[in-house]
């Protein structure tokens, strides 16, 4: 291992849910003349270079090649940069150390930056040193290292990712951000009286679909599952007790709390921003209606009061309005009113035949997505701007595609499509672009993604 | 293929024809009057069975119960091959039609003579609105059932409602067919 530094700022941040803690961090005092954000030229983004992590160790060949292969899918993820393809670096010879870079190997395959990492392990401790260099000037722009176990090298290569977007962007990257959706890939059977019906439990994955995880182990029906804010916890709606309760579930500590105590059926929880409250749709006093209750199940309020069915609440960024659907008009539709008591509603969406599921985009942008009808049995992710009150369509009549859910940073949407056969989660650019599909094994649906 | 149904309804009609045959035998033998009916004789052959139309109109009579087959089975079985049948709905309606009410009426015929049994109507949808949409229209629908029960005698303390939206449907394929058997309230006995 290369000695560091004698300049490094030792830190002994603890990142505690991810068990990963930087070690060193280089450039907290770079020398004036150097520039860090590395540009493009002038027209198109930046070109990145990510070669393999070099293996400082014997087994630390595959590690290596995970961090190196799943950092240039993230940083590929955000589309700040342009990632120079990994298959095309053949001619350029690797460099063992940091001051091997061939920068004129990389300028000539048109690389703007690139990096130069290095992969230790001994046993399951794992030290990961990364540099990026701006390939122009040869100087350095982003230095760190990380120590941590080996029993998820993706976790290095997305913290790598979201501290570069960092720097370089001012973007909050989202390659440690999380999903939950349903899922019934597990073919087991309902408990109960009835035959022929498969369990929905609750899974939750990266956010580029690795790690998928069951949550759930009801054999019940769970469904609308969304995080708290700080990600520790996910809330969803379980037949466990025969009537669907909203339970929140504390992942990793494996607590678990009914907090609407088995009154009435209550649906699609979501929780405000600043994770005190949760919103949610209750039929407790006969109609379907949307309510707001404290985080542990007290102050329960409610927010609707009509005879149509009010559902699907969403907050607002700042907790001040919640838009939801309503039948009022005849079909379901969007509207908002304010958080607090319900007041100054307001029909948002009055260009489509149906509209339901809306999602409130994070600041900077303002805007509501939404899944709106746009054939029989189909709908397609529409945004809806709220400055302008414009509409525009992300999805286009491949299958159906339902209920959006913003990334925190805005730049993307997951969403359920039957486009690949049965139902399956994929994730899009809010500006349409950049299609993936997370799910493969059985039917996945209603995705949310953690702050 | 002749149901047991089917059987029970022919016997009776062949019971009506041969009338004397059923009747008890301490009462005076008395001659049939012919039927009053003028533009027509009265058939002398069973007459063939009934049109398609008429299968439901059969259907909605609930099978006959006796005590034996019915109180001694477990819920399982019982609702395996349940004497309460489905009602089916409109697209995107919870009004029950003729149809479902007879469906009901004749279920709540089945609670009258079974006073013990606590009964879960779920509510289900097809799969052309939304998820989340659906699981309100599925509330309505086992609501909508329920209120109409009540309305003919059973306890509401009876009856649970409970909405399942689009995520179980009774047939899986996606056509106007499987829709409209997939569109219903499903009626499951949750105690006896």
């Amino acid at each position: 291992m290369r000695r560091l530094p004698t300049h490094a700022v030792l830190l002994v941040i603890l990142v505690a849910a991810a068990g990963l803690w930087p070690l060193a961090a280089q450039n907290q005092n770079p020398q004036p003349e150097i520039e860090l954000v590395i540009g493009g030229d002038g027209s198109s983004p930046p070109r990145y270079a990510v070669p393999d992590f070099v293996a400082a160790s014997p087994d630390a060949a595959e590690m290596a090649k995970t961090i190196s292969q799943v950092l240039w899918d993230d940083l590929g993820f955000e589309r700040e940069f342009y990632l120079i393809p990994r298959d095309t670096y053949s001619t350029i010879p690797a460099a063992r150390a940091p001051e091997q870079v061939p920068f004129a190997s990389w300028r000539e395959l048109g690389a703007d930056a690139v990096f130069f990492g290095s992969v230790q392990r001994s046993g399951d401790k794992v030290v990961v040193q990364v540099r990026l260099f701006n390939v122009r000037t040869r100087q350095q722009v982003f230095s760190k290292e990380y120590g941590g176990t080996a029993s998820n090298p993706r976790l290095y290569a997305h913290t790598i990712a979201d501290e570069v977007h960092l720097q370089q962007r001012a973007l909050r990257g989202v390659a440690r951000t999380k999903l939950t959706f349903v899922s019934d890939r597990n073919r087991e059977r309902l408990l109960g009286p009835i035959d022929n019906r498969e369990v929905k439990e609750i899974y939750i994955s990266d956010y580029d679909g690795a790690n998928q995880r069951r949550v759930t182990t009801t054999r019940q029906l769970n469904l609308n599952p969304s995080w708290s804010p700080d990600a520790n916890a996910v809330a969803y709606s379980s037949y466990r007790n025969l009537t669907p309760q909203i339970f929140v579930s504390l992942i990793y500590q494996g607590l678990l709390e009914n907090v609407t105590k088995n009154v009435g059926s209550n649906f699609m929880p979501v929780f405000s921003p600043d994770g005190t409250r949760i919103a949610f749709v209750s039929n407790r006093d006969g109609n379907t209606e949307v309510y707001v209750m404290n985080r542990d199940g007290s102050n329960v309020r409610r927010l609707t009061n009509h005879a149509a069915y009010e559902m699907t609440p969403t907050w607002s960024p700042n907790g001040a309005q919640i838009a939801f659907t309503s039948d009022r008009s005849g079909n379901p539709q969007v509207y908002i009113m304010n958080a607090a008591d319900g007041s100054n509603v307001r029909r948002l969406t009055v260009s489509e035949s149906e509209a339901d599921r809306a999602t409130w985009s994070p600041a900077p942008f303002n805007e509501i997505a939404y899944s709106g009808r746009t054939s029989g049995a189909g709908f397609d992710i529409k945004i809806y701007e709220l400055a302008t009150g414009t509409v525009r369509q992300i999805t286009f009549g491949e299958g159906s595609n339902e209920s959006p859910a913003y990334a925190p940073n805005g730049k993307h949407l997951a969403f359920t499509s039957t486009r690949a056969g049965g139902k399956q989660v994929f994730t899009i650019g809010r500006d349409g672009r950049g299609l993936k599909q997370l799910t493969r094994s059985g039917n996945n649906q209603t995705p949310a993604w953690s702050q | 293929m002749i149901s047991s149904r089917g059987l029970g309804i022919a016997l009776a009609f062949i019971c009506l024809v041969a009338a004397p045959a059923c009747s008890r035998r301490d009462k005076p033998v008395v001659t049939p009057q012919p039927a009053p009916v003028a533009e027509a004789p009265p058939p002398v052959t069973p007459p063939p069975p009934p049109p398609r139309g008429a299968q439901r109109v059969e259907d909605l009579q609930p099978a006959p119960l006796s005590e034996d087959s019915v109180s001694n089975r477990s819920l399982d079985e019982l609702n395996r091959d349940s004497p309460l049948r489905p009602a089916f709905f409109p697209l995107d309606s919870s009004d029950l039609d003729d149809s479902g009410r007879s469906v009901v009426t004749s279920n709540v015929e089945v609670l009258k003579k079974y006073p013990q049994w606590v009964v879960t109507i779920e509510g289900h949808c097809d799969e052309r609105g939304t998820a989340e949409y659906n699981l309100a229209l599925g509330e309505r629908r086992a609501s909508a059932v329920k209120t109409y029960m009540v309305s003919l005698g059973i306890a509401p303390d009876r009856l649970r409602t409970v909405s399942y939206g689009k995520e179980f449907p009774f047939d899986p394929a996606h056509s106007e067919d499987a829709w409209s058997k997939n569109r219903r309230a499903h009626f499951v006995i949750t105690a006896k």
